[in-house]
């Protein structure tokens, strides 16, 4: 995870949300384009330069009692608009681990 | 088992009260995340990629019947019902609510469990051989000197600060199950000519991104030396130790940079000023530890009794039996380890209802008492050679006879891309797939003892470096490749493996493993020369044409 302050250096390459882990329970959440959070990735706010992603970065990390480690990742946008994660570990963030759990949830 | 004293039940549950506030404030948010991050680490809180972990001590591998049922119960009630037993003997939940931690750390803590000093820049939980206390030809029960250094370094203020973790693992056979060599400090008991116990001290030891086998800092450190020499190596490490560079801060660095001579100069120096101090142990502290240490009142039974040559006819026992059944240092008992490894499973994983029935069967078969080692399988030390076919039948039941340890699909895998935020890649399914490959036990038995340890990142937390076969994820454009080593080792002899080749993508990790294991059936000398012989005899070479001359 890289921190805000070396993502300020960081030019974004495309579409990319802001997400982080819910203070109280350690859950993935991404910020929302109503200044909230939203475990759904589809409900995530959408920047595309990176003027915006900054901008959508700090106004997450200012939220320090909410979430945790706030960093703008990479997604993909389908032709239908659906937001996809843009890498593995954004993708297991995202569904949850790739193997069976011991215990059935 | 060692039986903890009012000093011991009042600094955990003190220490519970205390992150039960710090808690409070941060939830509140009168704590940032930035101020309450080390204190959270200090109680073996990590944020993971999904969820909060709680990193949960075991010192020296010991558990009560009762510690694990209670185990079992916080991962019930607190987590998703199942923990993943650890390299380093502890047990992590993984998806523990932060509000709820406190809670956790509290039912453990009525137990004599805590999770101090599982992470951080301090001293961490002081590892042994699981075996400790009943192993065959043991010089002395090695935990009793882990306690003198659990007690010692917990909370010690001079080294909770430390340039980086720092961790230190003991054993006291011939054989070593707690892989010293790759320890901060490793300390091997054993007697010198005069016939005085005392400690070979290796110190520099490590895996992750620089990996070191320890150098032996002093071949004879007398047991009331103990503290004073382990106090000196740390002030060293204190004083000179790089804070500037977090991949250059671990002592292993200091040693290779100084040069063990050096090093071991300024250790002297230091050792000096406190040799005949405060910490000289007498024997009556020594003794106090070792008197809160008991014992089971051991029956006087036979070796081969009844029940064990009647089960010896059913050959998925004896197949069993020769895997997982261990001598004993008293006649009539056996050691037993239980695999945490089931085909398709993920290593070190036990559910709650496993830890439940496991410690039911110690009660039953073990005198309440249960062992964790650090290839992530559990044992019950003290079992009654009479018992083993009906211990036997009752693990069956659970999932926990699997006859694979020390086989190729006894793998030490940490948790990886799935749960790890450090992680490049994943390992959990890696091994998953490598234990379906060589599910046929009968195959695994031909192949003979050969460890595999994938790791999910160059932290090395599955131990991969010191491997038969290692493994290790790394990130390539987006992708999952591994890097394969071979020929590396844990024990007397550690070894760091050698790479074998280019990394290769997720999809052909298990061929590749394959591949060599068939190069190694094929070029053996004999059934009985092991894979890391063949190896060492050999070298890379063969390996490495059989894997990449089709790739």
């Amino acid at each position: 995870m890289t921190s805000p302050l070396e993502q300020k250096k960081i030019r974004i390459a495309g579409p990319s949300v802001v997400t982080a882990n819910r203070t109280w329970d350690g859950v993935v959440i991404y910020r929302s384009p109503q200044h909230g959070w939203s475990v759904e990735l589809s409900d995530a706010a959408i920047v595309r330069t990176s003027d915006e992603a900054r901008a959508l970065l700090a106004e997450s990390a200012a939220d320090d009692v909410g979430a945790i480690g706030a960093y703008i990742a990479p997604v993909e946008i389908s032709d239908t608009g659906k937001i996809k994660p843009g890498n593995l570990r954004e993708r297991i963030r995202s569904k949850g681990i790739t193997i069976d759990l011991p215990v059935p949830a | 088992m060692y039986a903890y004293d009012e000093l011991d039940r009042t600094l955990i549950n003190e220490r519970v009260s205390e992150f039960r506030d710090q808690v409070k404030r941060r939830l509140s948010g009168e704590l940032t995340e930035d101020e309450f991050k080390m204190l959270r680490l200090q109680n073996g809180v990590y944020l993971q990629l999904h969820a909060y972990m709680l990193r949960v001590a075991i010192p020296y591998g010991t558990l009560s019947s009762k510690q694990l049922r209670r185990l079992a119960h916080v991962a019930r009630r607190y987590d998703r019902g199942y923990g993943h037993f650890t390299t380093r003997q502890n047990i992590q939940f993984n998806w523990i609510k932060l509000a709820e931690l406190p809670d956790a750390l509290a039912d453990l803590a009525e137990v004599g469990i805590h999770a101090m000093q599982t992470s951080g820049n301090n001293t961490r939980n002081v590892t042994s051989d699981q075996w400790a206390g009943v192993a065959p030809g043991e010089i002395e029960d090695p935990r009793i000197w882990s306690e003198l250094l659990r007690q010692y370094t917990t909370l010690h203020p001079e080294f909770s600060f430390l340039p980086r973790k720092f961790k230190f693992a003991i054993t006291a056979s011939a054989h070593d199950r707690a892989a010293i060599k790759v320890h901060d400090i490793g300390l091997r008991l054993h007697k010198n000519a005069e016939g005085e116990t005392g400690f070979e001290v290796l110190v520099g030891g490590g895996l992750g991104r620089t990996p070191f086998i320890g150098k032996t800092i002093k071949p004879f450190v007398p047991g009331r030396d103990l503290l004073s020499y382990v106090e000196a190596i740390l002030r060293v490490y204190n004083q000179y130790g790089r804070r500037d560079n977090i991949y250059k801060a671990r002592i292993k660095i200091l040693v290779h940079e100084l040069g063990i001579e050096k090093f071991a100069q300024e250790v002297e120096q230091e050792w000096l000023a406190t040799r005949d101090s405060a910490l000289t142990l007498d024997d009556a502290v020594v003794e106090e530890i070792r008197s809160r240490f008991t014992y089971p009142a051991y029956e006087k039974l036979p070796h081969m009794p009844d029940e064990l040559k009647k089960a010896a006819h059913d050959p998925d026992f004896e197949t069993w039996r020769k895997n997982s059944v261990a001598p004993h240092k008293v006649p009539g008992y056996a050691i037993v380890t239980l695999s945490l490894k089931p085909v398709g499973g993920p290593p070190g994983d036990a559910t709650a209802d496993q830890m439940d029935a496991v410690a039911d069967l110690a009660d039953k078969y073990s005198f309440g008492e249960i062992r964790v080692g650090h290839e992530q399988n559990l044992a019950l030390p003290h079992v009654a050679r009479r018992d083993l076919p009906v211990l036997w039948r009752a693990l069956d039941k659970v999932g926990l006879a699997t006859p694979n340890v020390n086989l190729v699909t006894d793998i030490i895998a940490c948790p990886g891309l799935d749960y790890c935020s450090l992680a490049n890649a994943r390992s959990i399914p890696i091994a998953q797939e490598l234990t379906r490959r060589f599910a046929n036990h009968d195959t695994a038995n031909l192949i003979g003892r050969l460890h595999v340890n994938i790791s999910g990142c160059i932290n090395a937390c599955g131990h991969h470096h010191v491997g038969h076969i290692g493994i290790l994820g790394v990130e390539k454009n987006g992708e999952e490749f591994y890097q394969i080593t071979i020929g590396g080792r844990a024990d007397e002899h550690a070894a760091v493996g050698t790479l074998i080749g280019p990394a290769v993508p997720y999809g052909e990790v298990a061929d590749v493993v394959e591949d060599i294991v068939e190069a190694y059936l094929a070029l053996r000398e004999r059934p009985d020369e092991l894979f890391i012989d063949a190896v060492k005899r050999l070298g890379v070479e063969p390996f490495r044409e059989r894997v990449y001359a089709t790739r």
